[in-house]
């Protein structure tokens, strides 16, 4: 049995130590807005925040979480930097199939957390962990700094 | 493919639309996702005017989407066709997929089967979903004349709003709804001018962005059904393989497996949720039986095509005489181009959900195939196509891998759904590695080119050879589309080529028998490698004629005025004119590439810098498309941004190699897909056009790796003529 904070809920699971946080998530929470994409933690499609900080989820045991609070795509808009960036996402029409955007939106979050004004090469720097077979990185380029101007205006950066 | 389905003609939709929407089911009916659009705010359709859209009293006008949505923004380019002739607010459209039906829902390109490829959906379905809003919009008229006693002449429809203005009488289309459900449907409408257009041409947002950054899109891997056991496959390593023994005991002891089936494909297990199930895969003991197994290597391969390819093969094009006026030209060239295998590698690995029971077959997918797939499900189960329902979701990328005429993840939950006599409703999931390693890729591919030019530098003749196998030998597309023993797909690109040359032939050798490795089409199927040899070799004859690359290509356009439009815009756009700004260090260089695929032009002028080391980056791309009327710009330009990065992929870095028959890659740390710090600036300019729309998911793909590779050579000097470009420059 391990106990995490999900989305500001306690939540337990009985699923094994070893099962990765995404199937917990998925199969037994049943929050399917993090995604597999790889199982080996390359393409970042299952990115959620462990203590505000971005994880890969599928190469992560859920036991490694126990007691730690877990941010979801279904929770990030409740976040002023998640809701910036989701608001931006949708203004520049940024997906494409859509299936990697959970990851893209929750890794673009964590960097403007710490980095309110990042630049081109400290979003490449954080982002090449998550790929988009659409490749629709042009936009989540212009989408971050989108978010981060959007933030900034609001004086919360 | 041989069906008994006929075919409905616009006009025939257009008469019989009404009685034939009674029949209309939603899909997912009775599903777990019925169960969520329960949340929603359901109303009564009170107006069904045809099989494409709906108007509740609620006010919200529901479009049925007869394309699969996977990523290309079909929901919302057929939503604007249908939004447009409806003069509906683009806020109350909503988009649904529509559920399998080839007599309503056919691709008026592919004749009387329903299913989405080729850059067909908006192509196909222009004037269709036009007549269909149309028509909509007629009847909503007539009930406002007829309750407001004026003439229908008189009433004006904008942004979802019917009104009359001498009486001063407004409407909503929700409060017109049942009226207008009782009006004839009209027999002939007529569509609007395209300068009255207020949303084809504009900017209009997505359809799906907010669902797909919410977390709330549902996938297939998102479907849960009651009592659903999920299914992972153990299959063989070598294509061909069968299981000679099976030691079960390991998996069957892992806590929460439930079944462990024999299927054709290979070993199941299942469980209630991916993990065990995997866990449970992982642990069987399997003694594959390879006596039927394809043991073929890369390097084996590409040695046999080079031997083919220095011989004649079956002529696809013969212009002039090509033998005769190689060797009589002042200057000859040759040159050899060699594509591996290429995974299509959709970040949602394949999946499929099924049940069956006496009444039918259900299916969860990200559905690109439904008349295909609905009589293999049909034949398999013995079952009329019709107890077949398939409930299309969005898919998570495709790029034509779930469009196989084989059915192959489909056939094999059939499988695994029979195995377990239909007891519970089965979700397979392929891990990353089942992906990529299950074949159906883009074959792999020999070009040998030569040419001679006169003494002026233009080109005498062009002998081109295509070694590969057929995407469409052995399915139920050969019949139709393999003429004279020619894959129209092996060669196209090739055997059109647009360049005015008097002597020109494009020969074909398919070894389909020989080569055992499943193919099937990939993001712009023929022209992912002739778009290249034709591109990178006219480059080689240019330099050769010591001309521009662009004006040379001009100068053998003037019969193909759409492909010198995308070229001047490109290349005036890029600056072409003007020296590239230098590097701080490394060399730079500028590449160019034109391509006609599926009826639309695109041209692409790269940027590079190569650093001393012979590492180099892509800096910017300017693309120029010309695909008629354009209906989305937006969705244009992210296709054309898309396409180039899909491309760049597979230009820098894409192989399937195979060892012994085995696939030599598992995920992405050995299929590297491009990252977002490898992806350039990308200008797109749309060329104005009042022809027919064509279409964009797959022609912003073709010109990219042959621009590249010319815009290296400028940089360097060195030709790269086998992809993927890898490390060659640092050799």
């Amino acid at each position: 049995m391990t106990r995490f904070i999900l989305n500001g809920q306690k939540v337990n699971t009985a699923m094994p130590e070893d099962t990765p946080l995404l199937w917990v998530l998925r199969d037994g929470l049943e929050l399917t807005g993090t995604k597999f994409g790889c199982g080996m933690g390359l393409c970042g499609a299952c990115t959620v925040h462990v203590d505000g900080v971005a994880v890969k989820s599928c190469s992560t045991p859920v036991s490694a979480v126990a007691d730690k609070h877990v941010t979801t795509i279904e929770q990030i808009g409740r976040n002023r930097v998640g809701a910036a960036v989701q608001a931006a996402w949708q203004k520049l029409d940024v997906v494409q199939c859509g299936y990697c955007q959970s990851g893209q939106i929750m890794a673009a979050t964590a960097l403007l957390a710490k980095t309110p004004r990042p630049s081109d090469a400290d979003i490449d720097a954080a982002m090449a962990g998550n790929l988009c077979r659409c490749a629709t990185y042009v936009r989540i380029r212009a989408a971050i700094h989108e978010a981060a101007k959007s933030l900034a205006g609001r004086g919360v950066a | 493919m041989k069906t008994r389905i006929e075919n409905v003609s616009r006009r025939d939709f257009l008469k019989t639309g009404a009685g034939l929407t009674l029949g209309l089911v939603l899909p997912g009916a009775g599903s777990a996702l019925a169960a969520a659009a329960k949340d929603a705010p359901q109303a009564e359709t009170a107006f069904a005017p045809n099989a494409f859209v709906r108007i509740d009293t609620d006010n919200r006008v529901t479009v049925v989407a007869k394309h699969l949505e996977m990523g290309q923004g079909t929901y919302t380019g057929l939503a604007t066709l249908v939004a447009e002739e409806l003069d509906a607010d683009w806020a109350q459209v909503i988009v649904e997929g529509a559920p399998a039906d080839a007599k309503r829902y056919n691709n008026l390109l592919f004749g009387p089967s329903q299913g989405t490829g080729g850059s067909t959906a908006i192509a196909n379905s222009f004037e269709q979903l036009r007549q269909a809003g149309a028509s909509a919009r007629a009847m909503l008229v007539q009930a406002a004349a007829a309750r407001w006693k004026v003439p229908a002449g008189e009433i004006r429809v904008r942004a979802g709003v019917v009104s009359h203005a001498k009486s001063g009488r407004k409407a909503s289309f929700g409060e017109l709804a049942e009226a207008a459900a009782k009006q004839p449907v009209p027999q002939d409408v007529r569509l609007k001018d395209p300068k009255d257009f207020t949303l084809i041409g504009r900017h209009v947002p997505r359809k799906d962005s907010v669902e797909k950054t919410t977390g709330r899109a549902q996938f297939t891997q998102d479907v849960k059904l009651p009592g659903m056991l999920v299914a992972v496959v153990a299959h063989p390593p070598r294509f061909g393989a069968t299981v000679r023994a099976v030691d079960e005991r390991a998996a069957r002891a892992v806590p929460g497996v439930v079944r462990v089936e024999r299927i054709p494909q290979g070993v199941a297990v299942l469980a209630r949720d991916y993990w065990t199930a995997k866990k449970g895969r992982d642990a069987l003991q399997i003694d594959w039986d390879d006596s039927t197994a394809y043991r073929g290597s890369t390097e084996r391969i590409f040695a046999d095509y080079r031997q083919l390819a220095a011989t004649p093969g079956l002529v696809a094009r013969r212009d002039g005489d090509t033998d005769k006026a190689l060797a009589g030209g002042a200057k000859a060239l040759e040159a050899e181009y060699a594509f591996p295998y290429l995974a299509h590698a959709p970040m949602e690995p394949l999946n499929c959900v099924m049940r069956v029971d006496a009444q039918g077959c259900e299916v969860w997918n990200g559905e690109q195939f439904q008349t295909g797939d609905q009589y293999t499900l049909a034949a398999f189960f013995g079952l009329k196509p019709e107890q077949v329902k398939l409930n299309m979701l969005f898919a998570g990328g495709s790029f034509g891998r779930r469009a196989n005429p084989a059915a192959d993840y489909v056939l094999e939950t059939a499988h695994i759904v029979k195995a377990i006599r239909g007891e519970a409703p089965v979700k397979l999931v392929w891990s990353r590695e089942d992906d990529m390693r299950a074949g159906y890729y883009r074959p792999l591919y020999l070009h040998r080119l030569r040419a001679a030019l006169d003494a002026q530098g233009k080109p005498l003749a062009w002998a081109q050879r295509v070694v590969g196998q057929s995407i469409l030998a052995g399915t139920s597309f050969e019949s139709a589309m393999v003429k004279d023993g020619i894959d129209g797909t092996s060669v196209e690109g090739a055997a059109n080529l647009p360049y005015a040359i008097p002597n020109l032939q494009v020969e074909l050798h398919t070894t389909s028998k020989d080569v055992k490795v499943p193919v099937l089409w990939w993001r712009s199927v023929g022209s992912t490698h002739t778009a290249f040899a034709a591109e990178a070799f006219l480059d080689e004859l240019a330099t050769a004629a010591d001309a521009d690359p662009v004006a040379y290509r001009l100068d053998l356009l003037g019969a193909h005025p759409r492909h010198a439009g995308v070229l001047k815009l490109a290349a005036d756009k890029a600056g072409w004119s003007k020296p590239l700004p230098p590097a701080k260090t490394g060399k730079r260089g500028r590449g160019v590439a034109v391509h006609e695929s599926f009826n639309t032009y695109v041209a692409q002028v790269v940027e590079v810098t190569v650093a001393p080391d012979g590492g180099f980056t892509v800096d910017r791309v300017v693309c120029a498309v010309d695909c008629g009327i354009a209906v989305n710009p937006d969705v244009i330009r992210a296709q054309m941004e898309g396409g180039i990065g899909f491309g760049l992929s597979a230009a820098l870095s894409g192989a399937i190699t195979l060892k012994d028959g085995v696939v030599e890659q598992s995920n992405f740390h050995d299929y590297p897909i491009l990252r977002i710090d490898q992806m350039p600036r990308i200008e797109v300019h749309i060329v104005p056009s009042a022809a027919k729309p064509t279409g964009v998911g797959e022609p912003g793909v073709p010109p990219i790796a042959p621009a590249l590779v010319n815009a290296l050579f400028a940089a360097t000097g060195k030709r790269i003529r086998t992809l993927p470009i890898g490390d060659q420059l640092k050799a």
